[in-house]
């Protein structure tokens, strides 16, 4: 080990860096697999509005969303300008969400099928009229709990 | 250059770097979100079986035309003066002292044109199919920061806390269970004097 003694009688021995990718790599690590990407793509505006008295959606296994605005570009030519409704990654009618409802509350296990939460994620600018056929449907099919998602802000800025 | 037996060995100072642009990358793109947004029930949809007779100085009726105005117990009203508005009327408290409805809590005016008590008043929410969806948001959560600052008042001279932080450190799955137990009995307390009762009548077609 001549090497180590060498270096013995130098002043300052350098900081080991070996492990520094090791660490880098931990890191790395955790956010890849924290990292969430979006299962659905959105095929509709979605600006929230803005609110105050929010409360936080814990626990994303007990939440079935639903996302209401216009098409975007690309869907424009098909589907118009008027607001639609988006279920997973296609559009459907109002009639449809019954159904998705349903559809989606058998797929979880049944001791969270009774505390669900339907998260309406909803353009700022869409109507209320598809918003009370949504609300409609959902109490048609005994999903009362809703959560109207928002972000966190001044509520009068979604007048302007 | 000198020449050496053993393969060269591969400058791995530069491995930090990658996994830094790699990590920088991950950072950047993670969006660690909850969502947040206003929760609300709706009603059942079968009828109750017993019509309630409510009176009508007991209900707060809010209107939103498709241009976004508000009538808010038949005066047009800036939604920016509707919180107050909603407050003063469940803080009113106008049954008399001695009946069984008498809020001794209520710091409102006692007038008898207004709603008798906290627990009798509701507030009835009407819009139309053209409203924007920002607008109702913007009511709704006037309405229901009437609801909060009222429930913060009780809470602050209760247990001398604010009501929605109570009620977020309860809902908050990281609360130890010895606490959200406590909580639990104080959330309700406070949710009882002041119960949100705020419906939404279905949307006029007009």
């Amino acid at each position: 080990m001549s090497k180590f003694n060498k270096k013995k009688d130098a002043a300052l021995p350098a900081v080991n860096t070996a492990s520094l990718p090791d660490i880098v790599f931990m890191l790395l690590f955790f956010f890849m697999t924290v990292t969430v990407m979006k299962d659905s793509t959105l095929k509709v505006e979605n600006v929230l509005p803005n609110a105050t008295e929010i409360k936080k959606l814990e626990k994303k296994d007990r939440v079935i969303y639903i996302y209401v605005g216009k098409p975007t570009r690309e869907y424009e030519k098909t589907y118009g300008t008027e607001s639609k409704i988006q279920l997973n990654d296609k559009f459907a009618s109002a009639s449809d969400v019954g159904d998705y409802i349903l559809m989606e509350r058998a797929k979880k296990p049944q001791e969270l099928q009774n505390v669900l939460t339907t998260a309406l994620k909803v353009d700022k600018n869409a109507n209320m009229g598809i918003i009370s056929d949504i609300k409609q449907e959902l109490r048609k099919v005994n999903a009362l709990k809703v959560n109207y998602t928002t972000y966190d802000g001044d509520a009068f800025r979604n007048l302007q | 250059m000198p020449k050496r037996g053993a393969p060269p060995e591969v400058n791995a100072g530069s491995m930090a770097d990658i996994a830094f642009l790699l990590l920088i990358f991950f950072l950047v793109t993670t969006t660690i979100e909850t969502d947040a947004g206003l929760d609300r029930m709706l009603p059942p949809i079968e009828p109750p079986d017993t019509d309630v007779i409510i009176k009508q100085k007991n209900i707060f009726q809010v209107n939103i035309n498709r241009d976004g105005q508000l009538l808010a117990d038949d005066e047009l009203t800036n939604i920016k003066d509707l919180r107050a508005k909603a407050i003063a009327f469940l803080d009113n408290g106008g049954a008399p002292s001695g009946t069984a409805d008498y809020c001794n809590y209520c710091k409102g005016k006692r007038e008898a044109t207004s709603s008798d008590s906290p627990s009798k008043a509701i507030i009835s929410l009407k819009n139309d199919r053209e409203t924007k969806y920002g607008t109702y948001i913007t009511v709704q959560n006037e309405l229901v920061g009437a609801y909060n600052d009222l429930r913060n008042r009780e809470a602050q001279r209760l247990f001398k806390k604010d009501f929605t932080d109570m009620e977020a450190e309860y809902l908050n799955p990281e609360t130890p269970d010895n606490v959200r137990d406590e909580l639990k009995e104080k959330v309700k307390k406070i949710q009882d004097l002041f119960p949100q009762k705020l419906s939404e009548a279905e949307t006029s077609s007009n």
